[in-house]
């Protein structure tokens, strides 16, 4: 193992997907010199999502082809601070990516904005149901942005993405049959929304008659074929439901790969260097200043790249990790509520209800995409929390991303046989017959609930892992059950046959052999006090100003709504302020404490 | 007709981008329109990724271990044309399982996927196969599990914390579940009665024996997980024989191309399966 310094560049940003290839193409075009590291390969859609070799469930949905390898580094997890944390040894509850384009290359695409109450809940609550309807224990807090400061990002995240949906107003005005409760834009999706698959449909007809608000998903899958802002070109989506884990052959999703990496690429100020772990940042002797990162490359040398800005953008927990094995920022320490940087660790809280259709026609889920139909009429604040006593909310929908039959059988009618001829004949009615309705909801941040690093096991780099404390509470647990009872409505005018209602149940602890979502969150999140958030509201380090961490860790609880769109609006937003302010500044802090 | 399927007609975006794609091979996406109907036309393609192995025990219906290597399934699917072209020599067959384990194996995932009015059971479909074929990837070697000590056990909810892998799973499960049922039964698993075998692997399932170093259930779950990925996976791994698998779940395969069939709510879609390499149904 060799050590080795490289010639210093202006800005190093570690993780290459959505949120480091958005920062990288934003600093490109300040002028700036840009080395971007990755720690998995080289990825391509070419490669990695071929036709037909890609269509493979086996190998993409099931051993996991293009996701982070636990064998390397792994988290530990338990759900109480008076138990010993395990390693996450096999993948499930969630699935971290890896390689050139992250996550960003096999994840759904379903692409939403922040609700305006979300993104203010503390300050949001406090107006609406006064203080005490904060429960005991539970962090919750202001992102320090609003939506309207945010709504140009948005936008510019939609048009890169090329998004398909619905909009309801434009410029104040109703345009569409959007989401009634979906706040004003500055203009449209950029492309119509995906038609609905058949489930769907009945979801949507359903969902009607129950007195609800149904509307598209908003899709990062082209509708139609679409050229973006950077020139880079997407094909239609075909429905193909290979969306989910898999790169899209289409070109239809929205991927770093496709839509950022090629115009990043025709920079001559742009470096992509893949298989470069990055171990940690170097700080100079007054710890308040990064001098660069330090990495380790394929051969095991270990590389110091120095630079002048550092941005952080290695997912969620990564983030959090790298801050804590760097010392930046205090460590949370959750019996005095002190230190930042592992706070207000939160999570995706959805459950799933399988409605099983009389057998006269097939359900068909193998067709899918990133869109859907959705109920908001549940989510965050758009129903009267007052004599429920929670906080939070789930939008409901039909998301069928394309069921295949491995995930489709092991995960046949709950309650039933699990194997012999009883279970195949339930497996397949199940599959053939049956759709999903998703409650996927909020998730409050908590003060037992933290990110901290673990004293016993070690990743291949000899790094503490990260430590994950983890659980359900006692208000997201009951948001969740409230949320799920108001399918009732739509169950019965579906005219199903049976229905499996999924809901938290308060008796069981959060299980990492469950496959819930790779939304999770905070860790690092941003806010107005350097007391309680370790990012100002530009995503810079309170205690490194020439640190910036980009990533789902920044919000300070989870939401209703899946978290990409919210990141890339982030990380736009955030380099924005980098261009206009800090770059043209001293180096120091945007927002003085 | 054995063909490969074929790219989609709804071709991704043409060459004339004014960013250069990702990369160069990706001109090999785009097809020209080729005036399709809606109907399944597989039109013949070669798929430079497809891999032909020249067939032996092509046409052996029902898998016995003694006549059909871990490749012959794949070997079988080759067609005609494909083979013509590029004939390599099969690898030699890298057998995992002992025949004694493989005789427990094939009777235990006969039990757990049945052959029933349903449709074929798990060793028609080849998923005795697929298990030993999965043993010599990085996964069966557990590459691809956190493997580090030390290991300690916790609640399940914490998920597996044993120091196995797949492997090791498979080796020491079957090694102890064979002594076992000696030990009760005075006969093999696999000579027992189905109702035998279904109380012993029920016994497994719910932890109702002990072995030494391995949960029963843990062994239990690992079988139950595989023989479904064997009957449901494309061919191209050997189980899922004929795509009989997905014939009984009504699953198309690797058509992937639902354009035409997305919003006709009154028609489900229509069409049987295709697999990787190219076979229909
Ligand atoms: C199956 C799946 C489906 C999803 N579907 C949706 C969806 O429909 N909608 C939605 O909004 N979100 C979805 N998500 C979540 C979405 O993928 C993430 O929110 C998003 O990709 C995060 O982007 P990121 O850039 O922050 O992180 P990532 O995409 O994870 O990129 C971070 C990169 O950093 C690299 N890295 C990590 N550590 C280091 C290090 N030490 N040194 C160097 N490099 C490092 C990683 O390898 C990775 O490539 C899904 C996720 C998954 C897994
Ligand atoms: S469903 Fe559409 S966007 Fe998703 S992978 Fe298939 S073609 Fe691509």
């Amino acid at each position: 193992m060799a050590e080795k310094t490289l010639p210093p560049v202006d800005a190093v940003v570690v993780g290459a997907g959505w949120a480091g290839s958005i920062m990288a193409k934003e600093l490109c075009e300040a002028g700036l010199s840009v080395v971007m590291l990755e720690r998995g390969g080289r990825r391509s859609t070419a490669k990695d999502g071929a036709y037909p070799s890609s269509i493979d469930e086996l190998e993409g949905a099931t051993r996991y082809k293009l996701f982070q390898n636990p064998a390397q580094t792994t988290v530990t997890v338990r759900n109480r601070l008076d138990q010993e944390a395990l390693p996450y040894r096999r993948l499930a509850a969630f699935l971290p990516g890896e390689g050139v384009g992250g996550a960003g290359l096999h994840w759904t695409g379903v692409h939403f904005r922040a609700m305006p109450q979300d993104l203010r809940l503390r300050s949001h609550v406090i107006e609406r149901y006064g203080r005490n309807f904060i429960p005991e224990g539970m962090n919750l807090q202001d992102y320090g942005v609003t939506y309207e400061e945010l709504e140009p990002f948005f936008d510019r995240a939609e048009k890169v993405f090329g998004t398909s949906g619905q909009a309801y107003t434009v410029g104040g005005k109703v345009v569409g049959k959007g989401n009634p409760f979906a706040p004003d834009r500055s203009d449209d999706f950029p492309l119509p929304p995906l038609r609905d698959v058949y489930t769907a449909h009945l979801f949507r007809k359903a969902a009607t008659e129950a007195g609800f608000h149904p509307y598209a998903m908003p899709a990062a899958n082209a509708s139609h074929p679409y050229t973006n802002p950077y020139g880079a070109q997407m094909g239609p989506c075909n429905f193909c439901g290979y969306c989910s884990d898999y790169a899209c052959y289409m070109y239809a999703k929205a991927s770093p790969n496709v839509n950022i990496l090629p115009a990043l690429k025709r920079h001559a100020s742009f470096t992509l260097r893949s298989n470069a772990h990055v171990l940690k940042v170097l700080l100079d002797s007054t710890g308040k200043k990064a001098t660069g990162v330090v990495y380790q490359d394929a051969e095991g040398n270990h590389i110091t790249q120095p630079a002048g800005l550092v941005i952080l953008a290695a997912f969620q927990f990564h983030n959090v990790h790298l801050m804590l094995l760097s010392g930046i920022g205090k460590a949370y320490d959750p019996h005095s509520n002190t230190g930042t940087v592992g706070r207000n660790f939160t999570y995706q809280n959805i459950t799933n209800t399988t409605v099983l259709m009389p057998p006269t026609r097939s359900t068909d889920q193998f067709i899918g995409s990133a869109g859907g139909v959705a109920i908001d009429d549940f989510n965050c604040d758009n129903f009267d929390h007052g004599p429920l006593g929670f906080i939070g909310g789930s939008p409901l929908w039909v998301n069928q991303a394309g069921v295949k039959p491995i995930a489709g059988a092991k995960g046949a009618f709950p309650g039933g046989p699990r194997w012999g001829s009883a279970w195949k004949k339930q497996a397949v009615d199940t599959y053939r017959h049956s759709f999903t309705i998703n409650a996927q909801g909020s998730n409050m941040a908590y003060r037992d609930v933290y990110l901290d690093l673990d004293p016993t096991w070690t990743n291949v780099y000899g790094q503490p892992l990260l430590r994950m404390t983890f659980d359900w509470k006692d208000n997201d647990i009951r948001m969740n059950r409230y949320v799920v009872s108001k399918l009732d409505g739509v169950v019965k005018a579906l005219g199903a046959r049976d229905v499996h209602y999924g809901m938290r149940d308060p008796n069981t602890p959060f299980d990492v052999r469950d496959y819930q979502t790779t939304h999770l969150c905070g860790g690092a999140v941003m806010g107005d006090a350097p007391k309680t958030s370790a990012l100002n509201r530009y995503l810079q380090s309170w205690d490194v100003p020439n640190v910036f961490v980009v990533g789902a860790n920044a919000f300070p609880q989870g939401m209703g709504y899946n978290p990409t769109g919210l990141v890339a609006a982030l990380a736009y937003w955030s380099a924005h302020h980098i261009r206009t302010q800090w770059l043209r500044g001293n180096g120091g802090p945007l927002v003085t404490p | 007709m054995t063909t490969a399927p074929r790219p989609p007609r709804h071709s991704p975006p043409s060459k004339a981008a004014s960013v250069p794609p990702e990369d160069q091979s990706y001109a090999a996406q785009s097809v020209s329109s080729q005036n399709e109907t809606s109907a399944p036309l597989l039109t013949a393609v070669s798929t430079p990724r497809r891999k032909v192995m020249q067939g032996i025990g092509a046409g052996a219906a029902a898998l016995s271990w003694g006549t059909l290597h871990p490749h012959s399934a794949r070997a079988e699917q080759a067609s005609a044309t494909a083979q013509n072209q590029a004939p390599q020599t099969p690898r030699p067959p890298t057998r995992f399982f002992t025949a004694a384990e493989l005789a427990f194996l094939t009777a235990a995932c006969e039990r757990l996927f049945p052959e029933d009015d349903m449709g074929p059971g798990a060793t028609a479909l080849g998923v005795p196969n697929f298990i030993d074929g999965q043993m010599n990837t990085p996964w069966g070697r557990g590459e691809k599990w956190f493997m580090a000590a030390p290991h300690r056990s916790g609640p399940a909810n914490l998920g597996y914390q044993l120091p196995y892998s797949p492997q090791q799973i498979y080796r020491k499960g079957i090694t102890a579940v064979q002594a076992w049922v000696m030990q009760n039964h005075h006969a093999a698993f696999e000579n027992l009665p189905a109702a035998t075998q279904d109380a012993i692997l029920s016994a497994l399932e719910h932890n109702v024996t002990q072995f030494d170093d391995l949960p029963a259930s843990a062994f239990f779950e690992q079988l139950r997980s595989d023989t479904i990925e064997g009957a449901f996976s494309d061919p191209i791994h050997l189980g899922n024989r004929h795509m009989g698998g997905w014939k009984m779940m009504g699953f198309p395969g690797a058509r992937a191309d639902y354009m035409d069939w997305v919003d006709r709510y009154e028609t489900p879609y229509p069409y049987g399966p295709v697999s990787i390499n190219g076979e229909t149904a």
